[in-house]
């Protein structure tokens, strides 16, 4: 390749390069701040806990339909220990979590039915989930009581106060040093619940990490798979280079 | 052995042409020596249809084409069919980085002007391959019946409604119904898995056909048989595809399955862009998602089509501009008329514009993505321009400078000051 021609390709790469950001959470919701989930999928211990809080409070409303019970022995658990722990209702081992309330009775409740859960963590990202899961506070105006800072006029009532207690949403006015002041709103905990804020924000860190888990199974596979399948790959360029290089040896 | 394998051989050839098409196509087959990065990429895009078949007649086998089944069916192959995952993944990236692969294999046409005479029919057949391509990865792209899905095959259909008169019953006719719905997403499965696949491989047939017929271009834009050997009658700077190509091609074939494992096992979302987020929410025909845009293949031509204003409260005229967009790379051979081919000994006027042509394509590809609102508005105090998006008078004037690429052509090409074209091909 000409110089001049690898300049041009360069400058290309360039630009694509800058234009590369990630598309996700473009949507409407761009403004508001998310935290990041602190979560990790190969801590089994963390997956194991999330998947308890998931059956226990979740799958109440909402179903997980894609996904089996017995995919749990991933995260490290056995089939009788699944069945003994986390199949609350009829299902068998190898069913699908599916949900208990009816259909209409829950669009009778809520006004709609519960989204699926099973791949929730894909359609909105850990850190929204996270944020989402922390955000809801007392809001008189809403038919249920709630309101969430993450999804405004959410139609879902906060399912874990008990663990996290009652927080309310308080508006503060802020002056920064140039005097000008701005409304900051902030979450304060009004009453607290049965564990500290420092535990309920590790209660939900395993679920999202759950939730992260449930949506990919095969994640784990895949990672370990690609450094396998790369390494291959990096060893078959080596040989192809200098074949390539042996066969080329008479081309002037 | 040896024996026994010619005794066959021949046995075979006297019913079949094997060996003599062997020859013609691979082993005497002359193919200029100096190839560069450039030329990998047509046997590239060859790799990436074998992907797409094999991987798309296995996805077959767990899909379930049916509006209450689909989007169920697709995580079922990701999660209880043995390595769908991987299929899936295979499927889904492979329809991006066919696209990367095309417009590089395209852009190498442009620089090295292997549309010219006597390659214009190579050409014309590979817009249409890519125009083929375009309608097979859109119906392929509703099958997971996601938001996406079926949001972006809505917008896509109602385009056709804006076409004056017949519009709104081509639309109907396109989608079997009057909304996206199960019938829509069973014609498409049709179209996605057997009409267009079949369409495909006859037109990469008759490419090559084409090619083989009258020869590859290079780099250099010399025509290799105008040297032959007056002997042996082999272009002086020919070397038979098999094996010098063959064996080069594998080397860049690693490279390419390098990058696209990468992508495959440690980021087949790539950021949203190969997988939206969005379309792992099931279709909602009640509930329109915030932003709706289209994979980033598509998103020059959907910038395009939001740049041109509409007339008359008829969207027609972005329609047309699109689809003029995409079909004005055919009349690339008939609007090119420098005396040299290759970039090389092009003057500086043709490398400006196209300059000029890359940078709106990527900067319209970029915007495509992003709501018209994603650069703010101009100010009120600003002279005409006030309270108009900024993106959009950007995509605007790209707009523009892409089609003024290809219509001031003729003009340009022939006026700029171009350098000497050698004998034979330089290394």
């Amino acid at each position: 390749m000409k110089f001049a021609e690898m300049k041009q390709m360069g400058l290309l790469c360039g630009l694509l390069m800058a234009l590369w950001q990630p598309l996700a959470g473009v949507a409407s919701e761009a403004e508001v701040h998310l935290d990041r989930a602190p979560i990790d999928t190969s801590n089994q211990a963390s997956l194991q806990r999330g998947a308890r809080v998931f059956v226990n409070y979740c799958l109440n409303c909402h179903s997980a339909a894609y996904m089996r019970y017995n995919r749990l022995v991933d995260i490290g658990l056995t089939e009788a220990q699944i069945k003994d722990n986390l199949v609350l209702t009829g299902a068998k081992v190898g069913d699908t979590m599916k949900v208990v309330m009816p259909a209409k009775d829950a669009k009778a409740w809520f006004g709609a039915q519960p989204p699926d859960l099973t791949v929730e963590a894909r359609a909105r990202g850990a850190d929204w989930l996270y944020t989402y899961l922390r955000g809801f506070y007392r809001d008189s105006s809403r038919p249920t009581g709630w309101n969430n800072t993450v999804y405004d006029k959410v139609a879902m009532p906060h399912v874990l106060w008990e663990l996290q207690g009652q927080q309310v949403l308080k508006t503060e006015l802020k002056r920064d040093a140039h005097g000008h002041e701005t409304e900051v709103k902030q979450l304060v905990l009004d009453k607290p619940g049965k564990i500290s804020p420092a535990e309920y924000d590790a209660t939900i860190a395993d679920l999202v990490n759950y939730m992260v888990f449930m949506s990919e199974p095969s994640k784990g596979k895949r990672l370990q798979l690609g450094v396998i399948v790369l390494l291959f790959l990096g060893l078959m360029f080596i040989v192809s280079y200098y074949l390539k290089k042996e066969f080329w040896k008479d081309v002037h | 052995m040896g024996k026994y394998m010619t005794s066959v051989l021949g046995w075979v050839d006297q019913r079949f042409p094997l060996t003599s098409n062997l020859k013609a196509h691979l082993t005497e087959y002359y193919a200029p020596k100096n190839f560069n990065f450039w030329y990998f990429f047509g046997s590239l895009a060859l790799l990436v249809l074998v992907l797409q078949i094999l991987t798309g007649i296995f996805l077959t086998m767990n899909y379930k084409p049916d509006a209450d089944l689909a989007f169920a069916s697709v995580e079922y192959i990701m999660r209880d069919v043995s390595w769908g995952w991987l299929i899936r993944y295979m499927h889904s990236t492979g329809a991006s980085m066919f696209f990367v692969v095309v417009y590089l294999h395209m852009f190498r046409g442009l620089i090295y002007g292997s549309y010219r005479n006597p390659r214009e029919l190579i050409w014309l057949f590979g817009v249409g391959i890519f125009l083929v391509l375009m309608g097979e990865a859109f119906f392929g792209y509703l099958l997971p019946w996601g938001q996406m899905s079926y949001w972006g095959a809505q917008v896509i259909i109602n385009l056709f409604a804006s076409i004056p008169f017949i519009g709104p019953d081509v639309a109907l006719w396109l989608r079997g119904d009057y909304t996206v719905s199960d019938a829509t997403l069973n014609r498409f499965f049709a179209f996605h898995v057997i009409a267009l696949p079949l369409v495909l491989l006859g037109l990469v047939v008759a490419h090559i056909i084409a090619l083989h017929e009258v020869g590859s271009n290079n780099p250099d834009g010399v025509e290799i048989k105008k040297n032959k050997d007056p002997v042996t009658h082999i272009p002086l700077d020919g070397i038979p595809f098999h094996p010098y190509y063959t064996v080069k091609d594998i080397v860049g074939v690693t490279v390419f399955l390098i990058v696209f494992s990468a992508v495959l096992f440690f980021a087949p979302e790539m950021g949203g862009y190969f997988l939206e987020a969005n379309n792992f929410i099931p279709a909602d025909p009640l509930k329109t998602p915030a932003h709706i845009a289209p994979v980033w293949y598509f998103t020059p031509y959907y910038s395009i089509l939001r740049a041109v204003p509409p007339i008359m409260n008829s969207q027609f005229p972005g329609v047309a501009a699109m689809g003029l967009s995409v079909v004005i790379f055919a009349l690339l051979p008939w609007l090119d008329r420098s005396p040299v081919k290759s970039i090389r000994y092009r003057g500086n006027l043709y490398k400006s514009w196209l300059a000029a042509f890359v940078v709106s394509f990527i900067v319209l590809g970029y915007l495509g993505t992003k709501p018209s609102n994603v650069w703010g508005t101009f100010g009120a105090d600003v002279a005409i321009l006030g309270g108009a998006d900024v993106a959009t008078v950007v995509a605007r004037i790209f707009t523009l400078v892409y089609f003024l690429f290809f219509v001031l052509m003729p003009w340009y090409s022939s006026r700029d000051k171009t350098k000497a074209v050698p004998e034979r091909v330089t290394a």
